[in-house]
């Protein structure tokens, strides 16, 4: 029927549907101009970076390119037997330009992780070399140490020829490939990640349901006061929330020592002697009360705003019909409450699964967690693409959670204070 | 919360043990930071309370260690206090200045692709710190800002961002469009129209954003642990490492000053929401 009736003209002569939809886009450009700024900033210094961290996690092509020749020429071997002279021509043509540069220093800590031994053959090999005849590498090698007849040894480095890898992330999950390319779990006493992981989750769900036990009533007493005296209260959240997480670290660190508050007042009240005070910090327990306290004001208020708007009068009507207060509470009180909730669950898991600094001043060895394991290799052991992997599987779960959550309540449903 | 006459027994005890409750849990939250207090007063350099102390002996209390804090020979406290500002105040105006830009956009109806580009903003606020903080490193670093207070700056104002986008767009959620609109019919230009009206009227949400930012930039510790060096040491990265060596009374001296100034951030933020749901016509 359109297209017979006229089209509505503007007074430009310009059918309005265009004009409209001109003035639109037009709109809708002005509104993306005024993102633009941060959202490039962030996409610069912030997104690409984690990118950046991924190629990091997964790159190896340091040894690929101290070792050109000789992975070319190990392109032939089938790592059966000891390769050919080729290769042992290559490796030592290769690896003469390492000694000269003096990087040969970096080949031997990489190969080491894939194999222990090569240090030593190589710092040996690195002496050795300059008094090489022509002809004939593959016995001159094999002479400067027995290891380098060893076919172990040569696999070693054909494992490192691909510029990729993904070794960094078995590490993590104290796993590793093996000599023929199986992947298999390390021996026990060295499997520390596994642990740290574990460790990491147990004690942010379990921070978590602290948190849960002890906001919910608060956050219930808040929401139902009268004003003035809620107001009054309320400080008593807001006050730890605004205060630096180093002060109040410190004071727990003040509270739980030995000689502190907390050991005074039990050894009052006879609960220990004054001989065997516990050691509450630099263990789990210093971490889970430190953390609970600092995470706790994250659980009220979102809790609290949700509360704040369900009418009293839905738990009279649920008594008035017969329901004991208790009844009206779990089906009437509880249900209305989930979002909030849901929300003050997600936020403390999520920023106690990435805690470092409470940990690593009152969690001692057995209360660090992952994000500790993360910041030493960044600053102590300078491995950084293993830091990166560790980061990343961590992010993963992080945006696991994200997913498993909007399933379950819709990230809609989120109420922040 | 007055219970009424005919609640019975039962219900009655069950009341004061939610009362009971509710007191511990606030004496959980607060008590702590009020240890801190009398203790940066001690004279003595133990970390207890002294039994002089007990007793409210004056001579048990001294201001030795707000003495140390300030002239002490080899304390760092000064330099890390200006640093501290220094980056702070500059990581806060380029949070406000940036997110609140493009929280105007975020606001507007036409704006395409609003949930992506929103989970994008917010993000450094999801993402745990510590990687952020790796991911930040690297990206300082390449570019050759790492130990420098630029680079520093660059770093909290990614991390501050993600509020001042969060309460500029809540303040905009109540913002009646049709005074802007009638500015711009009364001859206003966008620019004059957004001084006068909008920005008098966002101003709450603005400054308490920024509130957030400068809180988030001069407490944060895991970024700058990567990036700084000797010089731009700032005063977590003091404390923390005092921390780590050894807890003096110098540091529950800059504790309570900090405790201080979060209280006039709390009294000031708290001023501002309530303006501002005034303001929006919010009355509860």
């Amino acid at each position: 029927m359109s297209s017979e009736t006229q089209k509505i003209l503007t007074t430009d002569g310009i059918p309005l549907e265009e004009s409209l939809k001109k003035a639109e886009k037009k709109n809708k450009i002005k509104a993306f101009l005024l993102v633009a700024p941060l959202l490039l900033y962030l996409l610069i210094t912030y997104i690409f970076p984690i990118g950046d961290m991924f190629l990091r996690s997964i790159d190896d092509k340091m040894v690929t390119k101290m070792l050109p020749k000789t992975f070319k020429a190990m392109e032939q071997w089938d790592g059966k037997d000891l390769p050919s002279e080729e290769v042992f021509e290559a490796f030592y043509l290769d690896y003469r330009i390492l000694v000269k540069e003096k990087t040969f220093g970096k080949l031997a800590t990489q190969l080491n992780y894939e194999k222990n031994g090569f240090k030593s053959i190589l710092k040996k090999l690195a002496r050795k070399q300059k008094k090489f005849e022509e002809g004939n590498y593959k016995e001159q090698i094999m002479k400067v140490h027995k290891r380098w007849a060893n076919v172990e040894y040569w696999r070693a480095i054909k494992r490192r020829a691909p510029n990729y890898t993904y070794a960094k992330y078995l590490k993590g999950v104290d796993m590793y490939e093996d000599e023929n390319g199986k992947i298999v779990q390390v021996e026990e006493s060295r499997r520390v990640h596994k642990k740290l992981w574990f460790r990491t989750l147990e004690i942010a769900f379990f921070v978590t349901v602290f948190c849960f036990l002890m906001a919910y009533p608060i956050a219930h007493l808040l929401a139902t006061l009268p004003m003035k005296y809620s107001n009054l209260l309320m400080i008593c959240v807001l006050l730890p929330f605004w205060t630096s997480l180093l002060v109040r670290t410190a004071s727990w660190m003040i509270l739980l020592q030995q000689q502190g508050i907390v050991n005074d007042f039990f050894v009052w009240i006879g609960l220990v002697a004054d001989e065997s005070r516990p050691e509450m910090m630099y263990n789990k327990t210093g971490t889970y009360v430190a953390m609970t306290q600092i995470l706790l004001p994250f659980m009220v208020l979102p809790l609290y705003s949700v509360m704040k708007t369900i009418s009293p009068s839905l738990m009279r009507a649920g008594k008035s019909l017969g329901g004991t207060p208790f009844v009206a509470f779990w089906k009437v009180y509880f249900p209305l409450t989930i979002p909030g909730i849901g929300a003050g669950c997600l936020l403390v898991f999520i920023l106690a699964i990435g805690y470092y600094i409470t940990p690593a001043l009152v969690g001692g060895a057995s209360g660090t967690l992952i994000s500790n394991q993360i910041a030493y290799h960044m600053k102590s052991t300078l491995d950084w693409s293993f830091a990166s992997a560790m980061g990343l599987m961590l992010l993963l779960g992080v945006l696991a959670i994200y997913w498993v959550y909007n399933k379950l309540v819709g990230i809609d449903n989120i109420k922040l204070g | 919360m007055a219970l009424p006459k005919y609640t019975e027994t039962h219900y009655r005890i069950w009341h004061y043990f939610y009362l009971l409750i509710c007191t511990c849990v606030f004496i959980f939250l607060i008590a702590p930071l009020f240890v801190i207090f009398p203790l940066s007063f001690n004279a003595e350099e133990f970390l207890v309370f002294s039994d002089g102390m007990k007793r409210l002996d004056p001579d048990a209390f001294s201001l030795r260690w707000y003495h140390d804090m300030i002239y002490g020979t080899k304390n760092p406290w000064g330099l890390a206090a200006k640093n501290s500002f220094i980056i702070a105040i500059f990581a806060t105006l380029g949070s406000v200045l940036l997110g609140t830009v493009a929280a105007l956009g975020l606001s507007s109806r036409h704006m395409p692709y609003k949930a992506l580009i929103m989970a994008i903003l917010i993000s450094p606020m999801i993402v745990p710190l510590i990687i952020s903080g790796v991911a930040i490193f690297f990206f300082i670093a390449k570019v050759g800002l790492a130990g420098t207070h630029l680079g520093i700056i660059l770093s909290h104002i990614i991390l501050g961002t993600p509020f001042v986008v969060i309460t500029v767009t809540a303040t905009l959620s109540g913002f009646d469009h049709s005074v802007t609109r009638a500015a711009s019919s009364l001859g206003s230009d966008p620019v004059n129209t957004f001084m006068k009206i909008t920005l008098p009227l966002i101003l709450p949400g603005v400054i308490s954003g920024g509130l957030f930012a400068f809180v988030t930039s001069f407490d944060e510790v895991v970024v700058v642990l990567f990036l700084a060096g000797l010089e731009n040491t700032t005063i977590p990265i003091q404390m923390w490492t005092g921390l780590r060596e050894q807890l003096s009374p110098t540091i529950l001296a800059v504790a309570t000053c900090l405790i201080v100034l979060s209280v006039l951030i709390l009294v000031t933020a708290e001023l501002l929401r309530r303006r501002s749901e005034r303001l929006r016509g919010i009355n509860r």
